[in-house]
């Protein structure tokens, strides 16, 4: 019987594909570490064999370019899958972390910890993460009570969510106006980048992506449930208000351990799960999965972008994401303009 | 299942949409709700369903609809609203298997048993061919299909209907109703369901309930509910009842 449920073959692609995309981003950086040599060093990590690399090298590839990948899937991962979820709970094609006003409260809550207490960033409970996830649920929170007051709609939640998102991102600014020597610290991270990451942030981000992931793939088909709308969800026996908060919540702490450790990046919670959409069916039970998948490659092939277009000098990876991702908006929107 | 209502009032606002209902629908048969736009039709089907909130009693097989958990309700009463709503990208087996979410833990997938039941609905509602097609390519007629099979598909004793036969033509309304009323005949389901077609209510519905303004204008068979006086004065309309071979009244309106 055909069902759009997740196929073997589409997971295991979408695991090639992210594969093949660490191969060649292990490959490639800044300092040239030659390719054979490289491969060769994997190797005898894996078997044990002697490195051909120098000590040095040996640090930039395992201590600076390895957790730079492994953190900027996990980023990646993150955002677009609380992307498919917001999409979902809000039957909303263009709902994602920025345009609800997510990305933006968490980028609220981490400033405010910053500027108070600069330098406390270390664990997963710590005060930042926490205080951005309090914030990105917050930034939700109100783009979907304005955007409910302001009538229903594709474009009126996005509205609301401009404004909100708009309206966070000054009280940041203006946060950072009265702690004038932290400015320089939250503005790098602000455009968004993998440039501080080694293994400690990976730890920090690690258990809330794979907790927010494992809470959306198991409300997947509850969220293909809700699409059918409030009342039939209710007939068939599940509360749509219970699953919507549930989702929301995993979604933000998704959206704000990403935003907690590399900034704002926008569009890959808009363009991984269209794109899954488009390849592999539009079940959620399928779209969540492979956008954990697609986010992840997405991100590191971004970031090898970043790293390598103009080295030694680096883009922000937020201007590459957006370079791809802009467009992509555009014609989303045109779809979605012409089915309504 | 026996559904019963006694003095069942139900609403979103102070003033309630349904007042007063009080009805009986026995095993195995079929009401019809008719009445004129806004009569409070949609609004007593929602009560019924536990998606409005009612004042009054609501029983089915003697045992309160109220005091049925979320899920037990859902096993019991199955509900296909007036404009389904069908997420574009489903197959049509997907949007079916929607339908056994009441029967599954939760966050559980579906097993074995789901898909045959799923498999079944499918042949029964002659749509196994376009089981692995998208919602979106439906037909009006196969959209409608899809819904029943969906509300099938969770095995629901007591089915709420609510104008099922929307954006139909004539034949494939008929094919709709034929197929509602075989399945009640080999299943024993019980069917309430809003028509605006009296004709068809009358030929389909063994018992039909009429409200006006959210009361029971009136209620019994069709050929006690269709006259000629009771419709003018309730739906402000010019008619005239006609009877075919079989004795089925038949609603025609007139011009003058």
């Amino acid at each position: 019987m055909a069902t759009t449920r997740l196929r073997p073959g589409h997971l295991l692609i979408a695991l090639l594909v992210l594969l093949a995309a660490v191969l060649a981003s292990t490959l490639l950086g800044a300092v040239d570490l030659g390719r054979q040599r490289v491969l060769a060093e994997i190797g005898a990590q894996l078997t044990g064999g002697t490195s051909p690399l120098t000590a040095r090298e040996a640090a930039i590839l395992w201590e600076l370019r390895v957790p730079r990948i492994v953190l900027g899937g996990l980023v990646g991962a993150a955002l677009a899958v609380s992307g498919a979820a917001f999409q979902g709970v809000f039957r909303n094609p263009l709902a994602d972390p920025y345009l609800l006003g997510a990305a933006a409260g968490a980028g609220l809550g981490a400033t405010v910890v910053v500027a108070v207490a600069p330098g406390s960033t270390g664990s997963a409970l710590g005060p930042l993460p926490v205080a951005a996830f309090l914030g990105a649920a917050g930034g939700v929170a109100l783009t979907s009570l304005l955007g409910r007051s302001a009538g229903a709609g594709t474009a009126t939640l996005l509205l609301a969510g401009v404004a909100v998102a708009s309206f966070l991102t000054a009280v940041q600014t203006f946060v950072l106006q009265l702690n004038a020597e932290t400015l320089r610290q939250v503005y790098t991270w602000m455009l968004g980048g993998f440039g501080t990451s080694g293994w400690r942030q990976v730890l920090v981000v690690l258990p809330h992506v794979v907790l927010a992931s494992a809470v959306l793939w198991l409300c997947a088909r509850l969220l293909d449930v809700l699409a059918l709308g409030d009342d039939e969800a209710s007939s068939l026996g599940v509360r749509p208000a219970r699953v919507r908060l549930l989702v929301l919540a995993a979604a933000s702490l998704a959206t704000a351990s990403a935003v907690s450790v590399s900034g704002l990046i926008g569009f890959v919670g808009i363009v991984v799960p269209h794109v899954v959409r488009l390849l592999a069916g539009a079940s959620n039970r399928v779209v969540v999965p492979l956008s954990l998948l697609g986010g992840a490659t997405f991100l590191i092939l971004a970031d090898v972008v970043a790293r390598t277009a103009f080295a030694p000098a680096e883009l922000p990876i937020g201007v590459v994401t957006a370079f791809t991702g802009a467009p992509f908006f555009l014609l989303v929107l045109r779809g979605a303009g012409r089915r309504a | 299942m026996r559904l019963e209502l006694t003095s069942v009032s139900a609403g979103y606002s102070a003033v309630p949409a349904v007042r007063d209902v009080s009805a009986r629908v026995g095993s195995g048969s079929w009401l019809a709700v008719i009445g004129p736009n806004g009569a409070g039709k949609s609004t007593l089907l929602k009560a019924v369903a536990g998606l409005v909130r009612h004042t009054g009693e609501l029983t089915l097989d003697g045992h309160p609809v109220a005091a049925l958990a979320h899920r037990e309700r859902a096993r019991a009463i199955g509900y296909a609203p007036q404009t389904p709503q069908l997420p574009d990208g489903l197959t049509v087996t997907d949007y079916v298997l929607l339908g056994r979410t009441p029967h599954l833990r939760p966050l559980a997938r579906e097993g074995r048993a789901d898909l045959a039941v799923v498999a079944d609905v499918l042949d029964r509602l002659d749509l196994a061919a376009l089981a692995g097609r998208s919602l979106r390519t439906l037909s009006g007629g196969e959209r409608q299909r899809a819904v029943l099979a969906r509300v099938l598909a969770q095995q629901a004793g007591l089915l709420l209907l609510d104008e099922p036969t929307t954006g139909l033509d004539v034949g494939h309304a008929q094919a709709l109703l034929d197929l509602v009323d075989r399945l009640r005949r080999e299943d024993g389901t019980t069917v309430v369901s809003t028509l605006h077609d009296l004709t068809l209510a009358g030929q389909y519905a063994d018992q039909l309930l009429l409200l006006h303004d959210g009361a029971v204008a009136a209620r019994g068979t069709p050929a006690r509910v269709l006259t000629e006086p009771l419709l003018s004065r309730h739906y402000g309309a010019r008619i005239t009842v006609l009877s075919t071979a079989d004795g089925s009244p038949v609603v025609a309106p007139r011009r003058t």
